[in-house]
């Protein structure tokens, strides 16, 4: 198969894994230390997150409200990044329906359905699940690898981070990794 | 919505960022070209794998059509852009690469301030010279030109090290 956005994915996922594995190579040598590693990467992640961010949207209209903004991150800017949507989006406001069911990833005509809030939903903490998260797929699901895999998911923090920030949105991003290939990032907004 | 460009523009942002955050940690030109080649090579050893799955190339038989399959194949594939090639008068493995238009400086208008030594993308030497070891060829790749620096056009040079010789050797598949 030679589609070219294939092409594409294959050189990002090298750059991003020779990144991890550069810069922890060169704090062990002692150029620089190695808790900075994970800020590194994130602050990477965050300047490309609002870089994508300003020459994606140039022509979207306005989002009407946060959660609006918060789709947008797990639909369009997932996809574009990682070939897939978010699959599960969570937040804390509604505990009754506190989970909003993005349609299966695999199905390209399937439609997502727009779920009518009664009421605007305030700031607060919203949970993004991706059962197969490209930047973990090519390591081994084994329990032992679990501890690296923090590592693989800093970039990704920072780029949601600095995409949100583009959009007007102040936040705080953490991952976690339960089981290889699933993780969750939790985006926690901040009043500015 | 999304499209191949948008895809692109992931990986030359994110190499972008990459070389802002080597450019604070190390003071030195020399330093931060170091690494970008460094970090080209161990991605170029993996992606000639991926190279070779994705196409189906005979086997090239000369170095010439070795560097032929990187401009107009490889670089077509990943960047998008098809360098021209052209060799050397005087050294028999001396090849060059002409980037006309160069997709990872697509945000860039002029090196950091400071920086004139940097190689902005010596990732492709590392790349180049990482793929070619894989395919057992061993070769020195480097910029001669960088527009970037002031030059006129943008020159990767490929030097292969050893007389190819005649017998067929075996490559992997």
């Amino acid at each position: 198969m030679t589609r070219p956005e294939m092409a594409d994915e294959a050189l990002f996922l090298l750059l991003h894994n020779e990144m991890v594995s550069g810069l922890y190579r060169a704090a062990e040598q002692g150029e620089g230390e190695n808790g900075r590693c994970i800020t590194k990467l994130e602050n990477m992640g965050f300047r490309v997150g609002q870089g994508l961010i300003e020459r994606f949207t140039k022509d979207t209209a306005r989002f009407k409200d946060e959660l609006d903004i918060m789709k947008f991150i797990c639909k369009d800017f997932w996809t574009t990044v990682f070939k897939k949507q978010i699959d599960n989006l969570r937040t804390n406001h509604q505990p009754w329906k506190d989970s909003y069911q993005l349609h299966g990833s695999h199905q390209a005509n399937a439609s997502f359905t727009t779920l009518t809030l009664e009421r605007f939903v305030p700031k607060g903490i919203y949970v993004l699940q991706d059962n197969k998260f490209r930047l973990l797929t090519q390591m081994s699901a084994g329990k032992q690898y679990l501890e690296y895999a923090p590592k693989y998911l800093a970039f990704t923090c920072g780029l949601i981070r600095g995409g949100l920030s583009n959009l007007g949105i102040k936040s705080i991003v953490t991952a976690e990794v339960s089981a290889m290939p699933a993780c969750k990032f939790q985006v926690m907004i901040q009043k500015i | 919505g999304c499209c191949n460009s948008c895809r692109r523009e992931l990986f030359v942002l994110t190499y972008g960022a990459l070389v802002a955050q080597l450019c604070k940690d190390y003071e030195k030109d020399e330093d931060v070209n170091k690494y970008l080649d460094r970090m080209g090579y161990d991605i170029g050893i993996r992606l000639v794998e991926d190279f070779l799955a994705r196409s189906a190339v005979k086997k090239c038989r000369s170095y010439s059509e070795t560097v032929d399959m990187i401009a107009q194949v490889a670089f077509k594939m990943y960047l998008g852009i098809t360098p021209s090639v052209s060799r050397s008068n005087t050294t028999e493995n001396e090849f060059f690469l002409i980037l006309e238009n160069n997709p990872l400086v697509d945000f860039v208008e002029e090196l950091p301030a400071g920086r004139t030594s940097l190689c902005y993308c010596n990732i492709l030497c590392g790349v180049i010279r990482g793929a070619l070891e894989m395919v057992h060829l061993a070769a020195e790749v480097n910029f001669i030109q960088d527009r970037l620096k002031g030059d006129d056009f943008t020159e990767i040079g490929i030097t292969f090290l050893k007389k190819l010789e005649d017998k067929k050797h075996k490559r992997n598949k």
